[in-house]
């Protein structure tokens, strides 16, 4: 059965470790749904974030793989429930379109906006995929220009930091 | 600059020559220019292989690798002399094959400019190594040479490429060697469990009809003792892989056959009535399982590998023992009592001597007109020595000399196992002959595969390497053929090849020569072969149209092996 799982990689600071990272998927035909880089609280040691849909036999699988990149020092596997995580997600809007109604959606949904421009605002909220998304819809009526969701970044629950691995 | 400072270039001859590389195999171009000027100051400290392509250079690498049991390395220029390693990077993967191969690269300001002979081999060759690297800074190159050899050769080997651009080769450098020997998010000996052991021994203990598969694991991992041991005590049957075999003699008693697509008809057909499936350094490759759904599903496998990635990945296994396979079959010795299960060996030879009835002897000695290929294995068998290397090539003839070749020691079988890379066999043979020039070293080769890297007799020549060229010529693509025929109603496309006078071209490179298509010559023909001192080219043509069995089809079981 397929379910939403978060990879979560530590590895080097190395050349070429996300096109070998992203191989893996792509030979077995896996869409990756979300794909975050950035460092991690050791000094050098990077941290991906990928989120999958597949099935858990083929989620233990890219988990070994990714894991024998020399590269790599350690991947785990969660569900959504084992993990603490986030989004980001930027709506720009036309300023002709906005009315007192935004205001009211923007409280509603503890959105923000960062930026007003001659033309347009930016609104930013961060939540889970569902959460942007609905915003995303109702955000519809005041003519959304463009819209932007990050990929996830994600904190696992068990209570393991990557420094054994080392 | 100071006066201990050299130019890169030396510092990458510097640096093979401190990991006790004896031979590069390889190929000059530009991008390589500086390193072949420095390697003109060294050729008395390393030897250098100037092959005719550079698919050559990295199949002979392999098989020099697959004898020796150390790294090979190759060498190419930028662009196509890189992608021309891509085939044998690949290969090597894998089959696990230790090799550093080292391209040369434009200079750094020119990356990503389409600069003439550049290509991204890097990104090219990502999925076909184990690690690879771009190198643009003189200081980088020894300390990348001594990662790649670790990296090559430690844990399940693999292929390494090392990328050095033109100005990296040109700028001086600092010489000083510090072998790798740790790598923190590498960890190629996962440590084995005493825990696992102890269940996998219980299990071992407990089974009435146990049965060991062994791969080329046992090899890479040194554990043909082990392994021998553990058979010994155990008294259990085993069977090996392609790559495998050779790890124990044939002569071991415990030893049934091989197993596979083309293997024994015993092992394939008992792999479904065992009831322990102890797996050994092997992958369950599917041209070993057939169809994995229906693979010794009444068993309880313990598998015993190096590469966690392995573990359950076709066949789901009850115990895994991670770890080097010679330290787990000592422990696994130990604590596993002395058996002997003739009943159940006897099922195996009873299946042996119907495979014989059916299969063997007509292929061994036919009393057709045409020539078979199983006959000259015969022959070759009575004249080889015992530690002769066989190197095939890809398709039936590497089957059938696979089936019939007896194998009594180790690290006597070189062949394109999973990858099954036509074109394989001649630059292998050569490289394995040059591990050991007193070695026999006999190249056994289809019509086919022969083409693809012909030129390499010329590189044979040069060498004066003596190796033996067996030549079985079906003027057919002999195993797309018999597909064809088994299962694409004889629809012959393309499979059908007008051929050159080989016998000419061999004579062309200097080698002894001789043509065979009559049974009354053949044994003397192979005779002369294994007389002669130098390189010897035989050519036997055989029967147009035969098969190769037993055989288990595409997607069948293993027990539904045919034996026609």
């Amino acid at each position: 059965m397929n379910k939403r799982y978060t990879i979560s990689v530590f590895t080097e600071n190395f050349i070429g470790i996300l096109s070998r990272i992203t191989l893996i998927f792509t030979r077995r035909g896996i869409n990756i749904d979300g794909f975050t880089a950035s460092e991690s609280r050791e000094e050098g040691i990077y941290r991906i974030t990928i989120v999958v849909h597949t099935t858990e036999e083929q989620i233990i699988q890219l988990s070994k793989q990714i894991e024998k990149i020399i590269d790599v020092i350690k991947a785990f596997y969660y569900l959504d429930d084992e993990m603490v995580f986030q989004e980001i997600a930027l709506y720009k809007i036309p300023i002709d379109n906005i009315d007192s109604g935004l205001e009211r959606v923007i409280r509603q949904h503890n959105a923000r906006i960062i930026s007003a421009e001659k033309d347009f605002v930016v609104v930013e909220m961060t939540g889970h995929k569902e959460e942007t998304q609905e915003l995303l819809e109702v955000l519809k009526d005041f003519n959304v220009l463009e819209f932007v969701r990050s990929g996830r970044v994600a904190v696992a629950k068990p209570m393991e930091t990557i420094d054994k691995y080392l | 600059m100071n006066d201990s400072q050299i130019r890169g270039a030396e510092i990458v001859i510097k640096s093979l020559v401190a990991e006790n590389a004896r031979y590069i195999f390889g190929y000059p171009g530009g991008a390589i220019m500086p390193v072949y000027d420095a390697l003109y100051d060294y050729m008395d400290h390393i030897q250098h292989i100037l092959t005719r392509h550079e698919q050559g250079a990295i199949h002979a690498a392999q098989g020099y690798a697959r004898v020796s049991g150390h790294v090979g390395v190759c060498m190419a220029t930028s662009g196509p002399g890189a992608t021309n390693l891509i085939t044998g990077m690949a290969d090597a993967l894998i089959d696990s094959t230790p090799l550093v191969c080292i391209t040369g690269q434009v200079a750094s300001h020119l990356l990503g400019t389409d600069a003439f002979q550049e290509t991204d081999v890097v990104g090219i060759s990502m999925p076909a190594t184990k690690w690879n690297i771009q190198v643009r800074k003189v200081e980088e190159i020894a300390p990348a040479i001594a990662k790649g050899f670790h990296i090559a050769r430690s844990g399940r080997p693999g292929p390494v490429l090392i990328d050095i651009t033109k100005d990296a080769q040109t700028a001086m450098g600092e010489f000083n060697y510090v072998p790798c020997l740790n790598i923190r998010s590498y960890r190629p000996y996962p440590k084995v469990e005493e825990s696992i052991i102890a269940k996998a021994a219980k299990l071992i203990n407990e089974a009435n009809r146990p049965y060991v598969l062994f791969g080329q694991g046992v090899v890479l991992g040194k554990a043909e003792k082990a392994l021998q041991d553990f058979l010994d005590k155990s008294g259990i049957p085993a069977a090996c892989t392609l790559l495998g075999t050779g790890a124990i003699s044939e002569d071991h008693p415990n030893y049934v056959g091989k197993l596979g697509m083309h293997g024994n008809y015993g092992p394939n057909l008992l792999t479904n009535q065992c009831d322990v499936l102890i797996a050994v350094g092997m992958r369950f490759d599917d041209r070993v399982t057939g169809d994995v759904k229906r693979y010794a599903k009444q068993a309880k496998v313990i598998h015993l590998e190096l590469d966690p990635a392995e573990i359950d990945k076709n066949v789901k296994c009850e115990v895994a023992v991670l770890g080097d396979c010679r330290i787990s079959l000592e422990k696994l010795t130990e604590k596993v009592d002395r058996k002997s299960h003739e009943e159940w060996i006897a099922a195996f030879r009873k299946l042996e001597a119907e495979e014989k009835r059916v299969v063997v002897g007509n292929d061994l000695s036919p009393t057709k007109v045409g020539l078979t290929m199983g006959e000259v294995i015969r022959h070759i068998n009575e004249f080889k020595a015992d530690d002769a290397i066989l190197v095939t090539d890809v398709g039936q003839h590497q089957m059938v000399a696979w089936r019939y070749f007896e194998y009594k020691t180790t690290r006597t079988q070189v062949t394109s196992g999973g990858l099954g890379t036509m074109g394989f066999a001649l630059p292998a043979a050569l490289g394995a002959q040059l591990h050991d020039y007193n070695r026999q070293v006999i190249c056994v080769v289809g019509d086919g595969g022969i083409q693809m890297t012909f030129q390499e007799l010329g590189t044979i020549m040069q060498t004066k390497a003596p190796v033996k060229v067996v030549l079985l010529n079906n003027n057919f693509l002999g195993m797309v053929r018999q597909w064809q025929q088994l299962f694409f109603d004889k629809r012959y496309s393309f499979t059908e090849l007008d051929n050159p006078d080989f016998i000419k071209i061999a004579d062309a490179y200097n080698f002894k020569v001789q043509k065979v298509d009559v049974r009354g010559d053949l044994r003397q023909a192979v005779a002369e072969m294994f007389v002669h001192e130098g390189p010897y080219f035989l050519e036997v043509v055989v029967e147009k149209e035969d098969n190769v069995f037993p055989m288990i089809a595409s997607g069948s079981s293993v027990e539904e092996v045919r034996l026609s």
